[in-house]
């Protein structure tokens, strides 16, 4: 999946037409970079209802082995979306030092 | 701090299998609610899907090459041709079934636009397509604006709100037109399937999109689509904002299946409309008595849309 | 076996995208085309066509749904003229940097204003840079031949660019001439059945028409660039093996009583039919005069252009369109750019009429001949001179 970048193509590595034959391959970009503030999950209240999985934007949250539904912080932007819906206060957004 | 590489690709996997076609790492604003709606209807409707795009906010967050977000087929051509676009391939793909040849399941075609390119820029497109009657499904994703290119008015702009190029000052309020409606403009073309949505409510909104996908002719969709960025709101709120516009009759939630109407939600008690406007940087500056004058044409249309659905009289009854 | 027929370029034209078997016609109507989309919506409702038929609101929308077929794997033909093609504009340059191989035949238009509905090449000119591969028919058989050829070079996989059909509007669109028109299975292999590369298929999916920033566009352009001046080989081999084929040749460059011409003309189009016969006449009382045909427009043939000539002290072009405040027409600009730095360097002089549907005869052409002598004997400099206009 490590596609060359934008500025590393030559003219003769420019596919037919521009056209890119890779699905999906954006997804290498790590938008998690971007956050100020990331979600911060609470096991003990979650009841694993999926909301904030159906309201994430990226979507960057996914269950985990025990079934918790947790972002993935390569991706996630800290919009807070999941904190604000979640219907028992399980998430919490807490800024990210540095 | 973040995760490696192959914890993402992890994350990927789960989200394939979860039904995902539109993968993350685009370069949305944080908390878009466009992005989230447009990933909701995408879901649904899965991998047997050609979608093709108007130029605009999707388009670009997701399609900086040589890299693509799309896991489905994905054209983009121009900002004002996309129903014309999709007509092409609805039209290509049913001359090619007849003599044996593309694909062999069947595909659903969608066009799909934000507000510039469907109600400004692409209306003439689009009528002609919905008038030709392809079996197609054409979403409009609604942000209010010209978003993309720096939150310009479109005339989808809601009256009152402020833009750059409807901006409020001494001699202007912002915009100082009304929304046109587009809805009633999509069924002005006598076509089987329109609706409202919001991703605040996914399941009716994924009921809405399967109904599009399976009824014979144009369906259209419109979806309200919060923008953080050009509203002026906080990144967490585009799910209450949408909330909050169909619980103040703002964005009325229906459908209209061969000409019958009905409010797939039904407010009967509406919310005021400050509790709406309050939220938003975009509408600060109204005084007391253009969000009266708001309030008021909110609650007319409002029962203008309750008639044509069949429920008659006040909150009351 | 060919069946010789009576009919409008536009008809023949029509006979061709019916034996093509295209998937898709998407076209809008406009004079002087509209014979040709209305043959081909009878054609589609009799069923002598299986194709389906967009009745698109606007020729923006004709060359985008064609765009859309051509996406899918479509065979897809559209045709237009004019202030039709000038709509069309940003479309084409769409069109082609995505390498969809969409036919188009246009009855070469005037462009408003003021408003003219008769043939020159000012719609022509105004899409030279589109970056389709572009070739002119002078008459209702070559717009027969060329037509079918363009699905077979367009589609090539070497080539993969969309085909844009040149003919005088009204000239030929609507001249009823005599031509072969091919009987069905008489063409055999030479149109093999659509098979593009990379179609959106939920099977295989792709991307098509992401965004380049600064970083990568001029790659892509340079790519694209590269790629269309390389087609011109599948061209001419596609016109050899039709001429082997059916026994009509087509070049990129057609020459006309050249090889000791001291003056020759150049023209594109079917007034080049006049031309000829001027060349003949001065022939005939001792001159010694030739014509060249440009047949390919984009890419332009160089080459085969400068060979054709190299015997002249002096080349005429004749065109039919201006650029209002150019140095001369375009297409002068264009033979004068060709010639520019090579060994043989003619002096090359330009008339400019036609327009806005303005015939023309043989003894215009004649007198084209004569102020060409004039102004070598006077060692004139001229820009361009219009010709056949009052005052």
């Amino acid at each position: 999946m490590m596609a060359k970048k934008d500025f590393e193509l030559t003219w003769k590595e420019i596919p037919i037409g521009a056209i890119i034959h890779e699905p999906g391959n954006a997804a290498e970009y790590c938008t998690g970079d971007w956050r100020s503030q990331r979600p911060v999950l609470d096991r003990a209240k979650c009841v694993k209802c999926g909301i904030c999985f159906s309201f994430c934007p990226e979507p960057c949250i996914v269950k985990d082995g025990e079934g918790y539904y947790v972002a993935d912080l390569y991706y996630c932007k800290g919009c807070g979306i999941c904190a604000r819906e979640c219907p028992k206060d399980a998430i919490t957004m807490v800024q990210e030092e540095h | 701090m973040n995760t490696t590489t192959a914890t993402y690709t992890a994350t990927l996997q789960k989200l394939r299998e979860a039904g995902e076609v539109f993968m993350p790492g685009h370069r949305a604003c944080i908390g878009c609610g466009e992005v989230l709606a447009m990933r909701q209807v995408f879901k649904t409707l899965g991998r047997d899907t050609i979608v093709a795009c108007a130029t605009g906010c999707m388009e670009i967050i997701s399609s900086p090459f040589p890299t693509t977000n799309w896991d489905i087929p994905w054209i983009h051509a121009l900002f004002e041709n996309t129903a014309a676009v999709a007509a092409g391939i609805e039209s290509g793909l049913g001359a090619m079934k007849r003599k044996g040849r593309g694909p062999a399941q069947e595909v659903t075609v969608v066009a799909m636009g934000g507000d510039g390119s469907t109600f400004d820029i692409g209306l003439q497109a689009l009528s002609g397509a919905l008038e030709r009657g392809h079996n197609f499904i054409y979403v409009c994703f609604d942000n209010e604006g010209y978003m993309n290119t720096g939150i310009q008015r479109s005339s989808a702009t809601p009256y009152g709100a402020t833009t750059t190029t409807s901006p409020h000052g001494k001699n202007s309020i912002g915009q100082t037109t009304q929304k046109k409606d587009m809805p009633l403009i999509a069924l002005a073309h006598h076509i089987p399937y329109v609706a409202t949505a919001t991703p605040a409510h996914p399941t009716d909104l994924a009921r809405k999109v399967r109904k599009a996908r399976d009824i014979k002719g144009p369906a259209f969709l419109h979806v309200f689509s919060p923008c953080p960025t050009g509203w002026g709101t906080d990144a967490d709120l585009a799910i209450e904002l949408c909330r909050l516009a169909v619980e103040t009759g703002v964005f009325p939630l229906g459908e209209c299946v061969y000409g019958k109407y009905e409010l797939t939600k039904y407010v009967k008690e509406l919310r005021p409309i400050r509790d709406y406007l309050r939220l938003q940087r975009r509408f600060r500056h109204l005084p007391d008595d253009i969000i009266d004058q708001i309030q008021d044409n909110v609650r007319e249309h409002y029962e203008v849309v309750k008639r044509k659905c069949g429920i008659i009289g006040s909150a009351a009854d | 076996m060919a069946r010789r027929v009576g009919a409008e370029g536009s008809f023949a034209v029509a006979e061709a995208v019916r034996l093509a078997d295209v998937d898709v016609v998407a076209a809008y109507p406009i004079t002087p085309q509209t014979h040709i989309v209305e043959r081909l919506s009878e054609m589609v409702a009799s069923g002598e066509l299986d194709a389906n038929y967009i009745y698109v609101e606007s020729e923006h929308s004709a060359i985008s749904a064609c765009l859309g077929a051509a996406a899918v794997g479509a065979r897809t033909f559209t045709s237009t003229a004019g202030q039709g093609l000038e709509l069309m504009h940003e479309v084409l340059y769409l069109t082609s940097s995505m390498r969809l191989p969409v036919v188009m035949a246009v009855a070469d238009r005037a462009l408003s204003g003021p408003l003219n509905v008769w043939g020159d090449h000012s719609d022509a000119m105004a899409v030279r840079d589109t970056g389709w591969i572009q070739y002119v028919a002078e008459n209702a058989q070559e717009a027969h031949d060329l037509t079918l050829c363009a699905f077979r070079i367009g589609e090539d996989p070497q080539v993969l660019f969309p085909v844009m059909v040149h003919m005088d509007g009204f000239h030929v669109s609507h001249v009823v001439e005599p031509y072969f028109m091919f009987e069905k299975g008489e063409l055999g292999d030479f149109l093999p059945p659509p098979k593009y590369p990379y179609p959106l298929d939920p099977n295989r999916p792709v991307t098509m028409g992401a965004f380049a920033p600064p970083a990568v566009y001029a790659e892509c352009r340079k790519a694209q660039d590269t790629a269309i001046k390389e087609t011109y080989g599948t061209i001419v081999k596609v016109w050899e093996e039709f001429g082997r084929r059916f026994g009509r040749q087509y070049k990129p460059v057609e020459t006309y009583k050249t090889e000791d011409a001291d003056t020759i003309l150049v023209a594109i189009g079917s007034f080049n039919q006049m031309a000829s016969v001027a060349v003949d006449n001065l022939r005939a009382g001792g001159r010694k005069v030739g014509l060249v045909r440009i047949r390919l427009w984009r890419p332009f043939p160089v080459q085969a252009f400068r060979e054709a000539v190299q015997a002249a002290k002096n080349v005429i072009v004749f065109e039919r369109s201006m650029t209002y405040g150019g140095t001369t027409g375009p297409v002068c600009t264009e033979v004068k750019s060709a010639l520019y730095g090579t060994l043989h360097q003619p002096r090359v002089m330009n008339f400019i009429g036609g327009l806005g549907g303005r015939d023309m005869s043989p003894r215009q052409f004649e007198a084209m001949f004569d102020r060409a002598r004039e102004i070598a004997e006077k060692n004139l400099e001229i820009g361009y001179e219009t010709i056949g206009v009052r005052g």
